[in-house]
């Protein structure tokens, strides 16, 4: 499978993926610390601004993005309903306990997910799995072996996606399609292993025919450039956070999760 | 290339064997074998006689002695093949499995990254690979938009960008149509007269490789080597023999069966304004008008990925017309209603039977006796009826010595036979096969083609997709040709 999605198109598509990856994972990693409803805002109304510069068009921006608006609020919708009561109660049937508590804490939810997910989809949604591989083993030294194992052996997943309608067809044909599509689904998962295993081993051979897993040392025909601008976007993500956690400390709603009472 | 790289590679085998790891018998023994830099050489033998094993030894990936057992000596140059990465390319069958990265230019370089070739220099091998095996394409280019025959000039370019002097092709064309086998037998022939590498070609197909080799090398089964010289010699004194272990030699082709009766029946299926989708909204072709009456055989023609295989599955009721109708008749459809997608998998047995090009997807259990026994029984048969047709099946395909084997391990020719023979146990009036005797050997195609011969001369019908010219020619009543309806059907 050849995922490459708005390559070199966009402002953030020429941007390092090892830089994309840490910019994410610092503001989901400080994000996560607390579960007030200010440090959510800020970093959502930062990252909200920013978007408009990343140079996705409005409609991939919508359409790429729409699982995590459509997650977020139904995790709050759940948290609201169960979440941890305190305060006033709204509303109160069976496990059902409405509350001031249990709504604030939906609510800051909710700007969490949205704050954590949308910076997540937007930057990896223009990572290209070659780069990405290309920046793993070249910037964050990740030994070549693993990275360049897993970028092949993703390429096989287009491939088993079609075995399995295959698959599929054929149990039709041999006359054993009647019965429930559960009951037959271990069967099928069996032969698409067997299928898989072939598939992979095939490609494994493929690969240390062209001399892959030598002892050689590997050169690099593309080089995964980590420069200003990559240093750039860890920068700007290193800023939401701290804009976010500022903000909430001035206020006195940080409220980190292991010191919750 | 030039250099360096300018000629050929020495082979030699002295007493060479190779035992797989958990094997009784050894998959190659005894075999003494020189080849002078620059021969090129076709190597035959029926299928067992290892020359797979060989090709793999000599591209260095047999493995150490975890994966198996070497006795003798195979050198290329004078040295073990293992240890010298890039003097031996090696190109295989499967076009699907030997593509590694996502764009063109990425997957010829592999290679010479894996063999620490530096940037500038890869970048220019890459480029002039891509010219020496004729693909036109950018860098970027995504692989997985190639065709078979693409696909195999790809992985042709990306061995000959490691500048190897020892070229091992093992049947690269075998999956391809007549137009892939043509583009990769010039591009190799270029590669060839560029770098004056070694040859040796694995192929049951004589004739692709005729023109080119100017030594022929057979195999036996029992080991060692039962025939060796120019291709005139060989095919010549040997011809007969080859032919017989299911070696395709031009002189001495399968037989044809002389069909009893040709006479059409009464119509069982036609469509009318068919467009067909493997994925729905996706239509590889439309304004499909078919028709089938039972003892004539219609056969589906057209480049890969033209749609044939879409169009075979939607006639046999598997795959919902993207438009218009597949309308079986009252001879067919008995009670079942006129629209095989909406009949049961159950009432698809006696009346349809389909044959997919990969008979792994349609394997179910553990036995062959049980995989043949696997539709009687959804129909409910009685145990003396379904013991007597499935020992019936298995004597007449063949197969009665792998009764008790694991399908999944039996031979490319074994599982075609038996993949027929489960559609055959519930007797339906029309069987549709996709690809029936793709890269089949002669005796297996020989046997298939009478098969089916008897089949329509009883009065059923067949369709089939098929590049197969020979097939054609020996069975078809008609033939439906497609053209490409749009642009990127090639995947």
């Amino acid at each position: 499978m050849s995922v490459t999605l708005e390559r070199r198109t966009s402002a953030i598509s020429g941007v390092n993926p090892v830089a994309k990856l840490a910019t994410a994972l610092l503001v989901a990693g400080v994000l996560v610390l607390s579960i007030d409803w200010v440090s959510a805002t800020v970093a959502l109304g930062l990252e909200l601004v920013l978007f408009a510069f990343a140079g996705i068009s409005a409609r991939t921006f919508w359409l790429r993005t729409l699982p995590v608006w459509v997650m977020a609020p139904l995790a709050g919708v759940t948290i609201a309903l169960y979440g941890e009561a305190s305060g006033r109660t709204h509303l109160e049937w069976l496990f059902v306990h409405v509350t001031d508590g249990s709504l604030t804490l939906a609510i800051a939810t909710v700007l969490r997910i949205l704050a954590i997910g949308l910076p997540a989809v937007v930057l990896f949604i223009t990572i290209d799995p070659t780069d990405l591989a290309d920046g793993l083993a070249q910037v964050a030294k990740l030994p070549s072996r693993f990275v360049l194992g897993g970028l092949a052996g993703l390429r096989l997943v287009g491939l088993l996606i079609e075995d399995w309608r295959s698959i599929e067809l054929a149990r039709r044909a041999r006359g054993v399609a009647d019965r429930g599509r559960l009951r037959r689904l271990p069967g099928q998962a069996f032969a698409l292993l067997v299928i898989a295993i072939r598939r992979g081993s095939k490609l494994a051979t493929a690969m240390e025919a062209r001399g892959f897993g030598g002892d050689t040392e590997r050169s690099w025909a593309r080089e995964s450039h980590f420069g200003g601008r990559d240093v750039a976007l860890i920068l700007v993500g290193a800023g939401i956070a701290a804009a976010a956690v500022t903000v909430a400390v001035a206020t006195g709603d940080w409220n980190v999760i292991w010191a919750r009472s | 290339m030039t250099d360096a790289a300018a000629t050929g590679a020495r082979v030699s085998a002295r007493g060479w064997g190779w035992r797989h790891a958990g094997r009784p018998d050894w998959a190659v023994r005894d075999l003494d074998l020189l080849i002078e830099p620059g021969e090129r050489v076709l190597l035959l033998g029926a299928s067992g006689s290892g020359k797979s094993t060989l090709m793999h030894g000599l591209a260095g990936v047999l493995g150490g002695e975890e994966e198996g057992e070497a006795s003798g000596e195979l050198e290329i140059d004078g040295s073990a093949p293992a240890n010298q990465r890039g003097t031996a390319g090696l190109v295989l069958q499967d076009p699907d499995s030997q593509v590694i990265l996502a764009r063109v230019g990425d997957d010829i370089a592999f290679g010479c990254e894996n063999l620490g070739v530096p940037r500038e220099e890869t970048w220019r091998r890459v480029g002039e690979a891509l010219e020496t095996v004729g693909l036109d394409l950018a860098l970027e280019h995504p692989t997985s938009a190639l065709s078979g025959g693409q696909k195999q000039r790809l992985a042709l370019a990306g061995v000959l960008a490691m500048q190897p002097r020892l070229l091992l092709l093992d049947e690269p064309t075998a999956n391809l149509d007549p137009e892939g086998v043509r583009e990769v037998v010039e591009a190799t022939r270029r590669v060839l007269d560029r770098t004056g590498a070694t040859l040796l070609v694995v192929e049951h197909r004589v004739a692709v490789w005729r023109g080119l080799v100017d030594r022929v090398v057979v195999l036996g089964a029992e080991g060692g080597v039962l025939a060796d010289g120019s291709p005139e010699q060989v095919l010549t004194g040997e011809g007969e023999a080859l032919a017989a272990s299911g070696i395709w030699v031009p002189a001495h082709p399968p037989r044809r069966p002389q069909r009893r009766n040709i006479e059409a029946g009464p119509p069982l299926l036609s469509t009318e304004a068919l467009a067909v989708a493997r994925t729905r909204g996706d239509a590889v072709q439309s304004g499909v008008e078919l028709f089938v009456a039972a003892g004539q055989a219609l056969v589906l023609t057209g480049p890969n990925g033209v749609g044939k295989s879409t169009v075979a599955l939607t006639l046999a009721g598997l795959l919902p017309p993207a438009e218009g109708t597949v309308h079986a008749h009252r001879t067919l459809a008995g009670r079942a209603g006129a629209h095989p997608i909406r009949w049961r998998s159950r009432e698809l047995l006696t009346r349809i039977g389909t044959v997919f090009q990969d008979p792994e997807h349609q394997l179910l259990t553990g036995r062959v006796r049980e995989e043949l026994a696997v539709g009687l029984r959804a129909l409910k048969l009685g145990a003396s009826e379904i013991e007597e047709r499935v020992d019936e099946l298995l004597a007449r395909l063949r197969l009665a010595h792998l009764a008790d084997a694991n399908p999944f391990t039996l031979s490319g020719g074994e599982k075609r036979r038996l993949s027929v023979a489960t559609m055959l146990a519930t007797r339906p009036p029309l069987l549709v096969l996709d690809e029936p005797t793709f890269g089949q050997d002669s005796r297996t195609w020989e046997e298939l083609v009478a098969m089916f011969a008897g089949l329509l001369d009883d009065g059923s019908a067949i369709v089939m997709a098929t590049h197969d010219e020979e097939l054609i020619e020996a069975l078809a009543t008609r033939t439906h040709a497609l053209t490409p309806q749009r642009e990127a059907v090639l995947s």
